[in-house]
């Protein structure tokens, strides 16, 4: 494997993928009109969300650091769910069995950060009222 | 009519300014109508336990409420708290103002800070001290710009078109919303492809509701997101729909699917939602800021944006705001600082709310610049809109700071307007979801707003969207339909823009595509401003095209109405002028380019009109009129000067080229004179004639009432004062040493 620079774009345009192995030069409009490229071939790839994160770490902003590879986790997730666990986590939507029920999902998925971000949701919801 | 009891008619007239329309309010600190430092804001304070952050302002864990809980988890680091805290705020305000303080050592501070500490900081800078932490703070090096492109009857091909020519303008970010939720995808994809027609790489976006926001990102109708708002109290946190949790997670759904994104608060949004539990606008707005940052946003929205009226109400609002602003740029994020709302009434006063923030510069000077008219901005008039863009870019050529955009005419804009529209027509049609004639696309290319293309909206817009979100439309059929049509130019560039989101380098910090596709942000154009001679600098070829306004004329294009009008009058030299041959004479000194190289006044009328106005107004009071022409000086004090001392009775009229003409007598300093009509452009032909009557009754020893321009509050300067110069450069060519010429004037038949 190469070694990967920001911007990836410029530095490795041959070596991303996307989740379907495709590079993005491989995402051709012929290929569009042909039928054999769609939607799905266009979805980043965790591993490069991670190496975003390490950029950002270097960058000195720990915080877009966690939010991305909180993003490399959710990449796996279907566009339906990422739409619920977000709403889920809103005010007033879920009880706090529900919410363990998401958090559960997440990590048997491998959102292991986001897992625990809905845990501490839902402590702070059940110490502020929020919840029950 | 007369005015009332006790009260002025300039009072009355105040009344009929527009400044008189804004309305603002003493502080008033338990609604949180204070810009700075309520009594109620908490003192700065942290308490570290175990490498954990179990105090904030004030306020011990037990009683952290969802803001504080969540800084304490993931914002302030406990492993600086101490030293930050302990810093004195005076003299990390140095720190900030500091050429020799760098920009990651404060950021490194600032990480270990609360929000009071940071507001408490931010309020003690003046304009200037804050216009320089700005400048030293601000991310990216090269400042971007923002716009809005929204049409209040969500008009597709007018939105592709108005998109084309903002990113022909030099806009970046395109930001779009709609008055029908259901006319969202419609638009945003219209958007989109109106946004990649005159060059490649400008993010768009659509600014609806969160979740729906987050859908249209998915499918790659968009690709950003701005209106992801935080709040500085837990209630109204809660009331915006959110939490701290809640909105972290979003900021990660939007990097999952490999979209920009960052979070919006402003001072203000508190109290207009009637929670501001009594705190400072700056504090509150720290607590956002603070929340921005530990959520992971990699950027902000704020200064102001929603609530900026409210803001504008109090005493030291726009410092505030201004602050506000350094603020993000204090936690690292990218700043995108507002201007987006119309401040006020007065032109004066909303100008002055920008113009700081502008020499400073900001990552995006314009969290929407109104790139359409006021009215069809479907947000609200932003604080400039497409009728001041003339005006921005005067003003950018004036002080030669990065505004961003470029004049375009419509040589330019008119091509790209009709492809734009063109190409969005086809998408529409081809995935059956509108069609439109020839005539609505031929408005639609050069209207100024939606009121040039239909009058009302039609139901048709909201059924498309619908179809659009029904039919799981995405990017990439918008990429097919494009190809299928033979846009392929746009088909590729929308490509591109879908497969940037392999590579995610837009999510990093202050990212922005150049016109070439080339990134820009905090890691490949770190801000390195370190005073003079660092930083960004416009390069010369820059300056050059920000000097290349529409009002630019040349002094070529200046003097070229003058020579359709060479030879309106016949100037004869006879000799060396006569002195003093008779008592009843009033003479006319003329300038060295009169009626040789000018031939048109700055009032429009041939210079043989007014001369022979002014020699018709002499003799119509019975004295004689002789005309000499003052070569070696181009100075009308001294042409009437020297006309009168050759004249018999001592009175002289001076004129010259461009018009300006006055009335002397010989036994006055030269530069003093009985009459002078400054105001060359409002002299008309029946002053000139009253001009030649009162020499000449001052020649009979009279004294007559002077001639008075018309009344006028036009500023002439600028619109003459070039004409002006370049009239001048023409009669200094015709100086020339010598004895003034005696003249013999005869009009050609």
């Amino acid at each position: 494997m190469a070694e990967l620079n920001y911007p990836l774009g410029e530095h490795n345009r041959a070596d991303v993928r996307s989740q379907t192995g495709k590079a993005a030069d491989e995402l051709t409009v012929a290929d569009i009109r042909a039928g054999t490229i769609t939607s799905a071939d266009a979805a980043v790839d965790p591993d490069t969300l991670r190496r975003q994160a390490e950029f950002a770490e270097q960058g000195g902003n720990p915080q877009l650091a966690d939010n991305l590879r909180r993003g490399a986790e959710l990449a796996l997730f279907s566009d339906d769910d990422v739409l619920r666990f977000y709403d889920a986590l809103r005010p007033g939507r879920s009880s706090v069995a529900e919410l363990q029920t998401i958090a559960a999902e997440l990590e048997a998925g491998g959102g292991v950060r986001c897992a625990a971000l809905v845990h501490e949701a839902i402590t702070h919801y059940t110490r502020r009222g929020l919840i029950s | 009519m007369e005015p009332a009891e006790g009260t002025s008619r300039r009072s009355a007239f105040f009344e009929t300014r527009a400044i008189s329309r804004d309305v603002v309010v003493p502080e008033y600190p338990e609604l949180g109508l204070i810009a700075f430092d309520s009594p109620n804001d908490p003192k700065p304070s942290v308490r570290v336990e175990d490498g954990r952050i179990v105090e904030i302002d004030g306020r011990s864990e037990a009683d952290f409420d969802l803001i504080d809980a969540f800084l304490a988890t993931h914002g302030i680091n406990p492993m600086v708290a101490e030293e930050a805290m302990a810093l004195d705020d005076i003299a990390f305000a140095r720190m900030l103002c500091s050429h020799d303080v760098p920009r990651t050592e404060i950021l490194r501070l600032v990480e270990g800070m609360t929000p009071a500490k940071v507001s408490r900081i931010l309020g003690l800078l003046s304009p200037l001290e804050l216009m320089q932490a700005m400048a030293k703070m601000r991310a990216r090096r090269t400042p971007s710009i923002q716009a809005h492109v929204t049409n209040r009857i969500d008009h597709p091909l007018l939105i592709a078109a108005d998109a084309a020519s903002a990113v022909a303008l030099g806009f970046r970010e395109l930001e779009t919303t709609v008055p029908v939720l259901r006319d969202a995808p419609l638009v945003a994809l219209a958007l989109l492809i109106g946004s990649q027609v005159p060059a490649p790489g400008a993010l768009t976006q659509c600014s609806v509701e969160e979740k729906t926001e987050l859908e249209l990102g998915m499918r790659g109708l968009t690709t950003y997101a701005e209106t992801v708002s935080v709040y500085g109290t837990e209630q109204v946190f809660l009331d915006g729909d959110d939490t701290p949790w809640s909105k972290a997670l979003l900021a990660s759904s939007y990097a999952s699917r490999g979209l920009k994104m960052r979070f919006t608060s402003g001072s203000g949004a508190e109290v207009l939602m009637g929670a501001a539990e009594g705190k400072s606008m700056l504090y509150l707005e720290a607590r956002c800021v603070a929340i921005t940052r530990a959520a992971g946003s990699q950027g902000t929205q704020n200064g102001g944006i929603d609530g900026i009226n409210v803001t504008g109400s109090v005493p030291n609002g726009m410092r505030e705001i201004l602050a506000e602003n350094v603020m993000a740029t204090l936690y690292g994020l990218e700043s995108c600082t507002g201007n987006d709302t119309q401040m006020s009434a007065s032109d004066i006063r909303r100008t002055a709310h920008t113009l700081p923030l502008l020499l400073a510069g900001s990552d995006f000077l314009f969290s929407g610049f109104g790139s359409i008219p006021s009215y069809d901005n479907t947000f609200g008039a932003s604080n400039f809109n497409a009728e001041d863009i003339d005006d921005y870019m005067m003003v950018q050529r004036d002080w030669g700071f990065e505004g961003v955009l470029r004049s375009q005419g419509d040589d330019t804009l008119l091509p790209l307007r009709r492809r734009a529209a063109e190409a969005c027509r086809a998408v529409l049609d081809e995935l059956d979801l509108m069609t439109f004639d020839d005539a609505e696309l031929e408005r639609v290319v050069t209207a100024h707003g939606s009121l040039d293309v239909a009058e009302h909206q039609t139901d048709e817009t909201a059924r498309a969207g619908d179809a659009i979100i029904e039919r799981e439309i995405t990017a990439v059929d918008v990429v097919r339909a494009l190809s299928i049509r033979g846009f392929e130019l746009e088909a590729e560039r929308v490509l591109e823009m879908t497969r940037q989101r392999l590579f995610g380098d837009h999510l990093q910090t202050s990212a922005i595509f150049a016109e070439d596709m080339s990134v820009l942000s905090a890691l490949t154009d770190p801000n390195d401003y370190a005073g003079p001679g660092t930083g960004y600098r416009p390069s010369s070829a820059r300056l050059e095209e920000m000097a290349r306004v529409r009002q630019e004329r040349s002094h070529v294009e200046l003097l070229a109405e003058q020579a359709p009008h060479s030879g309106c009058v016949v100037l004869t030299e006879t000799g060396p002028a006569a002195v003093r041959p008779r008592p009843d004479e009033v003479v006319v000194g003329i300038s060295p380019a009169f009626g040789v190289d000018v031939w048109l006044t700055l009032s429009g009328l041939t210079v043989g009109e007014a001369l022979r106005q002014i020699l018709a107004g002499i003799e119509e009071e019975g004295v004689h009129a002789r005309v000499v022409r003052v070569t070696h000086s181009l100075d009308l004090g001294m042409i009437g000067w020297t006309a009168a001392n050759l004249s018999g009775s001592g009175v002289a009229l001076g004129i010259q080229g461009k018009g300006t003409a006055l009335i002397h007598r010989a036994d006055l300093p030269t530069l003093a004179n009985l009459e002078l009509l400054s105001m060359a452009p409002l002299i008309d032909a029946s002053r000139y004639r009253l001009m030649g009557r009162n020499a000449a009754r001052h020649a009979r020893g009279e004294k007559p009432s002077p001639v008075l321009l018309p009344e006028s509050g036009e500023p002439m300067g600028p619109r003459y004062h070039a004409k002006v110069v370049a009239l001048i450069n023409r009669e200094s060519q015709c100086l020339r040493a010598g004895t003034p010429q005696e003249i013999e004037v005869t009009w050609p038949s």
